[in-house]
């Protein structure tokens, strides 16, 4: 509530500070718009700023903060009851102490401890908001007193404004490099966890993957595997089909395309098949587990072949064709780039469309038709939709295509999917796959440009 | 000199362009070869274009009859003694009392001559359970129906809908494997002489949330979920997307730290979505304590997972403009920021609006990294809010896709239409946008 009122004192007051302090400007120089060094509008938003920037940092701050700052109270306040509820029920208790202050009921009966802590709470929470509102209203106060007093003929107020501006433009730009860290950070970080409990050689050449952990210690099966080698053939098996789908006809299409079809024809179905790009893969996936996968069983039980109905083909070729589009515009950048003279000397030379093709155009193409196959690997083994519904569950070491079997983000999905606990091995095993799924498209994608970049040639 | 040349004796062939045999037949191969490579890239056009036609057809062949909702009119008396007995209408009276007893003295009343209890089961059967709720509504919005018989039409069940809309289903199939018994489809039959049998357009498929009968479920809520994901997206990551882009491509020194952003964002483009979802599980929920199945959550991710999208194409944009532009704006005394904010950001926006949209179409059709942070909870209410637990339209058309019911294949069906129709209007808007204001330097 105090927040709200903060935020919206803020804005009226930067708005005003906006205002009256072009105005300021104006009035320091007597209307004599050439005497002063800015133009008036950049002495207002330096007013602005400094009226409600400091101000907002101290918001934001305080908006990240406030959870972690008022449950390190509350554990003081419960201090006896956490210790007896032990380590595990731990956020739990917290969080009831939340839900109870903010007025919600809580599955069990509250004791009076907790409704204690709650109280605590609500009552922390609105003096330290109280608190942070005044500080903000004065951080603002004091910064629209600085600026107002700096107004005048002498002040830079445009270079002043000009530099937060490129403070901020550089800052949106980072954010692309937090992300990566993010996101290293995070999946390293759970990932370490989990080879604390499950040795790493283990998980990296193990051939047994069941990650069902018991609930009692002494069920069937309570160690549960973790073994990858099933997980990356499936991938790698199913990746293959794709390819073996989509390499020909993306390849095919795109010189077509690029070399034979009338201009007329290209802009008619280049749309068209971009559409398919277009298409998401959560389609494509109801599309393989509804038509695809049937069709393929009552293929094969027409030719007295046992199809799982979550077979790895049908997953494999839904996948070619979404990767078609793909492998098929960049084959076309990587075709047209060549230059025409190449063409036209083939051409002096007697050969034929087609022998241009193959022998002159593909060889100068081939970095970039590499780099394409390259990414086309990438986006297959990091698909998750198409597989997820098509293919199964189970992890099978197998080499028969009709039979059924699993990927690496089929298992992040299962693994995660459903309430589970932070701490099981099972959820943090899905950071470690996510982790070498990170890695290996990492990977394929610098090789790739690495490729397009070093063995292109240079023809001008 | 004219002699010597007169004196070459003629050659043998009839022209100089007449090919020996050989050759000629070589030549003859090689245009064939031509000709089938030739073959080949059409076939390889024709079998994309055979697929993309399949696709849509079999969604569109089975997802018609999503949107089309079969109902049954039934005489409903809201008996006071069930309802009210005390007759107060006190509104907690009112929704506490059992609508089934209503419903089903209904259904009995339509057909006096069914007593046995299995036969009557059976009967209840072609109804949707959801009746019920269909007239407790009617009572809490109007109390003084109570006590007088309505003329009234509820939603047929999932099985009776799909016989009514497709009775060719059951045609050939012994009695016991079909979901429909003989009797059941002989009622129906009752009714549709008695004319108490409609279709019509199913707008509640398009206002109301998930729910475990197939026949009620609509696609609502999850309407309204990608609507809030989609608000949080375009919030953050437009502002940032292009003023990083601003800065990378305007200001950006060559330096070590611009590089690596450079590589940065365009790794990032190649990252699987799906780790992206980890990154939101990890970072959003575990860390930042936000709420799970939320769409503030969802939207984050999301604004992540879109971000060099938006900064490549702004980049292009930024790109198309010519140097005179900025050369002219220099000349006449304009900072480096009034440049770019005075000249080329506004001759660049139709590029980056278009490249935003995209950026957009492809978020909305995004589900796996909403897997990971929850968004694939059932939830049988209307999110009122971007705090509130959500699902989004491609993970509905994912959790109806996994259900087992055969009713929820044409709703998955039917929703995949009309995310697609989504898909193919920003993807116009775009095109249009891009063909309406491009210019040409």
């Amino acid at each position: 509530m105090q927040l709200t009122i903060l935020i919206a004192v803020l804005i009226v007051l930067t708005v005003l500070a906006f205002v009256y302090g072009r105005k300021r400007a104006l009035v320091t120089v007597g209307g004599n718009r050439r005497a002063l060094h800015s133009m008036p509008s950049y002495h207002g938003w330096f007013v602005a700023l400094w009226c409600g920037l400091p101000a907002a940092i101290l918001l934001v701050l305080w908006l990240v903060l406030r959870g972690t700052i008022l449950d390190g109270f509350i554990e003081d306040a419960l201090g006896p009851e956490l210790a007896a509820a032990g380590p595990e029920m731990h956020g739990a208790l917290l969080e009831d102490v939340r839900q109870l202050a903010a007025g919600n009921s809580i599955a069990r009966e509250p004791s009076p401890a907790l409704l204690a802590a709650a109280d605590r709470y609500s009552s922390l929470q609105s003096s330290a908001d109280a608190a942070v509102l005044v500080i903000g209203l004065v951080a603002a106060a004091l910064g629209l007193g600085f600026a107002w007093r700096k107004v005048g003929p002498k002040l830079r107020a445009r270079n002043n404004v000009e530099a937060v501006v490129r403070l901020v433009l550089f800052l949106c730009s980072v954010v692309a490099i937090v992300t990566t860290i993010g996101i290293v950070l995070s999946v390293l970080f759970e990932a370490i966890r989990f080879f604390g409990r499950v040795p790493f050689w283990e998980f990296l050449f193990g051939v047994q993957w069941s990650p069902q952990m018991a609930i009692r210690e002494d069920q069937v099966g309570s160690s549960g595997a973790f073994g990858i080698i099933p997980l990356f053939t499936g991938t790698i098996y199913i990746t293959l089909i794709a390819l073996i789908i989509a390499m020909p006809i993306g390849l095919l299409s795109a010189i077509y395309m690029a070399e034979y079809a009338s201009p007329k024809f290209r802009n008619a179905v280049k749309p068209i098949l971009e559409i398919l790009a277009g298409i998401p893969t959560v389609v494509y996936g109801f599309f393989a587990a509804l038509t695809v996968g049937p069709a393929f069983r009552g293929f094969g039980d027409a030719l007295g072949l046992s199809v799982s109905s979550e077979s790895a083909l049908a997953a494999g070729v839904v996948m070619g064709i979404m990767i078609i589009p793909f492998i098929s515009s960049l084959t076309d950048d990587a075709i047209v780039a060549v230059p025409r003279s190449l063409r036209e000397g083939a051409y002096a030379l007697g050969a034929t469309k087609s022998e241009t093709v193959v022998n002159v155009i593909i060889p100068a193409a081939l970095p970039g038709i590499v780099a394409a196959f390259l990414l086309a690997v990438s986006r297959a083994i990091g698909e998750t939709m198409i597989v997820v519904m098509a293919a199964g569950l189970t992890a099978n070491l197998t080499a028969n295509p009709l039979d059924s079997m699993t990927t690496v983000t089929v298992q992040i999905v299962t693994l995660l999917v459903g309430d589970q606990e932070f701490d099981s091995p099972k959820t943090l095993a899905a950071f470690a796959l996510g982790l070498v799924l990170f890695i290996a498209t990492l990977v394929l994608n610098v090789v790739a440009l690495h490729v397009s970049r070093k063995y292109r040639e240079r023809y001008d | 000199m004219t002699d010597t040349s007169a004196a070459i004796p003629a050659p043998a062939r009839a022209s100089p362009w007449q090919l020996s045999d050989a050759t000629a037949r070589r030549v003859r191969r090689r245009k064939r070869a031509d000709t089938r490579f030739q073959l080949y890239g059409v076939g390889a056009i024709f079998i994309a274009l055979a697929v993309l036609i399949v696709l849509l057809s079999s969604i569109a062949g089975s997802g018609i009859g999503g949107f089309v909702q079969t109902r049954f009119a039934l005489d409903v008396t809201f008996d006071e003694k069930l309802i009210d007995p005390s007759g107060t209408r006190d509104r907690a009276v009112l929704a506490k009392a059992d609508y089934g007893v209503v419903l089903m003295n209904a259904v009995s009343a339509a057909f006096p001559e069914v007593t046995d209890r299995q036969a009557k089961r059976d009967l209840r059967k072609l109804f949707s359970n959801s009746a019920r709720f269909q007239l407790r509504g009617m009572v809490l919005d109007d109390p003084s129906i109570v006590g007088t018989t309505q003329k009234i039409w509820v939603p047929a069940s999932s099985d009776a809908d799909g016989f009514v809309k497709d009775g060719a289903t059951t045609k050939g199939i012994a009695e016991a494997d079909r979901r429909l018994k003989d009797r059941q489809i002989e009622w129906i039959g009752q009714l549709s002489e008695r004319g108490a049998v409609e279709k019509r357009f199913n707008w509640s498929f398009f206002t109301s949330a998930d729910s475990r009968e197939p026949e009620v479920a609509g696609i609502g809520g999850a309407l309204l979920g990608s609507f809030y994901t989609l608000l949080i997206t375009l919030l953050v990551c437009f502002p940032i997307g292009v003023l990083a882009a601003i800065y990378l491509e305007e200001f950006a020194p060559k330096n070590r730290l611009t590089d690596l952003i450079e590589v940065n964002i365009n790794n990032l483009a190649a990252v699987p979505s799906i780790v992206f979802g980890l990154l939101g599980l990890a970072v959003f929920i575990q860390t930042f304590g936000l709420p799970r199945s939320a769409p503030i959550v969802g939207g984050l991710t999301m604004a992540l997972l879109i971000l060099p999208t938006i900064i490549v194409a702004t980049r292009a944009a930024l790109k198309a403009v010519p140097p005179s532009i900025r050369e002219a704006a220099y000349g006449v005394g304009a900072s480096p920021i009034q440049v770019v904010a005075q000249h080329v950001v506004p001759l660049a926006m139709p590029g980056i609006l278009t490249g935003t949209i995209i950026g957009m179409a492809r978020a909305l059709g995004e589900t796996a990294p909403l897997l990971m942070i929850g968004m694939v909870a059932f939830i049988a209410d209307l999110p009122g809010g971007p705090m509130d637990a959500a699902t989004v339209l491609p993970v509905q058309i994912f959790l109806w896709a996994d259900s087992p019911e055969r009713g929820f294949e044409e709703k998955t069906a039917a929703g995949t239409i009309v995310l697609l129709v989504f898909l193919i209007l920003m993807n116009a808007i775009a095109i249009y946008l891009r063909k309406r204001f491009e210019i040409r330097w």
